[in-house]
């Protein structure tokens, strides 16, 4: 099997965005097309799993047929077709495996199932040609906080998970209270850059027993507490100071725990990866803090943060010179693990 | 000859088939677990290869296209237009109770095929098959109670004083029917009681011939119900005009 020019097309559809790009080789993305749903989800104050399955369906073909056209090749130009079978929303995911399953079938190519948070951390491949393993990777997203090692293309550890909501639903939650909407993350990050995040000293989680891993509900609760306490004085609150004090508790546990890591296992570089990576608060500590420890930093631009399927097309290529290859009975698994 | 490769996963069954224009080349039918996911595009690797089929020998795919379980409906529909992409293919959305409904021939009864639609439910419609499938109430979503006035209705309007109900929801409301509804009726047996993706073949080919195919691009499932997301918020809206 040829190792070179390997064009992979890749598939998306875990949560509400469709997405479909061409990737070549692991590392040069030839088209990256994502469809978003957000305005449609938006008047729920969060993702409504059927609506999303739904334009999925709807969505789904225009969405590879305009990945092909953007990278200027066809079918018979493609070595593998690969998808995202775990973790998210299973109707969601459902819509891209049957795709790809029948798309494989149909074309007689490859199949390869891709790990959604494999493909975000390799997402920090596509812009940074330099970057090799072994390096740390944050990962924070809407569903996830953790601190994976990265020892090989293939080979992930998980060091830090967290023990309840993870970082990006903090933001939602908090974001919903005090009534800046959905989605919380950006809503956040933008009110916080006009607040003072020194306003208010919010508890910043410890977990007892682990020393890397996370737990956000104490600081949302705390939030909250905040709010109802100055609801009911009467106390008029400042929503900018309130947000960037929140941002700032959480900022720094995930800032503290991934260069602990970077430190006790002496890897020199560190990434992020999800959503959350395009907060800009978390950005500047992380690159000040990585300054200041002798360590370089690596993210991925906005467009490589959101969910999409260029990453997917980057993770697939390892499994592609692997032969890790998957067959028809492929399903989607909601709750895959690493 | 015209070939055409009918894909059912509506509801619990998962079934493929393939059709000529003269004959069922291959069925192959299963109702016992639902992951369809795992088992459908086996199933029709199998039938393929056991028949040495060529899938470039099909002329276009017919998908049963609801209503039903949201899940499986979208499980077929990705399955085919996955397909109809790679083979650049046109698709026939087919109602599934109007295939359903085929079940049943040379019959001069109404024929009711009732799915469970949960939430007190039936997924039904009201057909005769006497040598023509004849659609006398459309797909809906109704109470069995709503279903019993509508097929009188209908009963006294077709001048017919006999039902032949089918599908899973007969597993659910047999006895209900038995006590409450007063027009004859019977219940089909265990070989004709279910979707068969033969059915849906079938009825796709007398529709492709009637011009109505779609693209690949465009299918998408007929769910008959919103999300309940959707529904809570419509009820929402209502409630606040008050």
């Amino acid at each position: 099997m040829k190792k070179n020019n390997i064009k992979i097309l890749a598939i998306e559809s875990s949560c509400d965005e469709t997405a479909a790009a061409v990737v070549e080789d692991g590392r040069k993305v030839l088209s990256n097309i994502i469809s978003s749903q957000i305005d449609l989800h938006t008047i729920y104050g969060g993702v409504v799993p059927e609506i999303a399955s739904r334009k999925h369906i709807e969505n789904i073909n225009f969405v590879i047929k305009d990945a092909l056209k953007e990278a200027n090749v066809t079918f018979d130009d493609i070595d593998a077709i690969a998808v995202t079978y775990g973790p998210g929303l299973v109707g969601a995911l459902l819509v891209g495996v049957g795709e790809a399953k029948t798309l494989a079938y149909g074309l007689n190519k490859p199949l390869i199932g891709v790990h959604h948070i494999k493909g975000h951390v390799f997402a920090n491949l596509i812009e940074h040609e330099e970057l090799k393993p072994p390096f740390v990777c944050l990962i924070v997203s809407g569903g996830h906080t953790e601190i994976a090692i990265v020892k090989d293309y293939n080979d992930f550890e998980i060091v830090a998970t967290t023990r309840d909501d993870a970082a990006g639903e903090a933001f939602d939650k908090v974001a919903r209270s005090v009534g800046l909407g959905y989605p919380g993350g950006p809503k956040i990050d933008k009110a916080a850059k006009l607040g003072n995040p020194h306003a208010i000293e919010f508890p910043k989680a410890k977990v007892n027993d682990s020393k890397y891993d996370f737990s956000f509900s104490g600081v949302k609760s705390a939030v909250l507490n905040y709010q109802n306490k100055a609801n009911m004085t009467g106390e008029k609150i400042n929503v900018n100071d309130l947000v960037a004090s929140f941002q700032r508790a959480v900022v720094e546990v995930l800032v503290e725990h991934t260069i602990e890591v970077a430190k006790d296992y002496n890897i020199k570089n560190v990434a992020m990866a999800g959503g959350v990576a395009s907060n800009t608060a978390l950005r500047s500590l992380m690159e000040e803090k990585c300054n200041e420890e002798g360590l370089k930093l690596h993210f991925p631009s906005p467009i490589f943060c959101t969910d999409n399927a260029a990453m997917i097309g980057v993770a697939a290529y390892f499994e592609y010179i692997n032969n890790n290859f998957k067959d028809l009975t492929l399903n989607a698994v909601p709750n895959l693990e690493l | 000859m015209m070939k055409i490769l009918g894909i059912e996963s509506a509801a619990l069954v998962a079934s493929v088939a393939i059709i000529d224009e003269d004959v069922t080349i291959a069925e192959y039918t299963t109702n016992f677990k639902k992951t369809h996911s795992e088992t459908l595009l086996p199933m029709l690797d199998e039938i393929v290869k056991m028949t040495g089929i060529s899938l470039s020998e099909l002329s276009a795919i017919a998908v049963s296209g609801g209503p039903g379980s949201f899940t499986g409906l979208r499980i077929g529909a990705a399955s085919a237009k996955g397909l109809g992409l790679a083979l650049d293919l046109p698709l026939i959305e087919v109602p599934t109770l109007d295939a359903m409904a085929m079940n049943i021939y040379a019959s001069d009864a109404l024929i009711v095929p009732i799915m469970d639609a949960r939430r007190n439910q039936v997924y039904t419609g009201i057909y005769k098959n006497d040598t023509k499938l004849e659609v006398k109430a459309e797909s809906m979503a109704v109470s069995i109670d709503e279903l019993f006035e509508i097929l009188k209705e209908t009963g006294a309007k077709e001048n017919v004083e006999r039902a032949i109900f089918l599908g899973d929801g007969v597993s659910v409301f047999r006895e209900y029917i038995d006590e409450k509804l007063t027009m004859k009726h019977d219940f089909a047996p265990l070989n004709l009681n279910r979707q068969r993706a033969s059915n849906i073949a079938m009825l796709g080919m007398e529709m492709m011939k009637a011009g109505k195919v779609i693209s690949a691009d465009d299918m998408s499932p007929n769910y008959l119900r919103k999300s309940q997301a959707e529904r809570e918020r419509d009820v929402a809206k209502t409630d606040a005009s008050y």
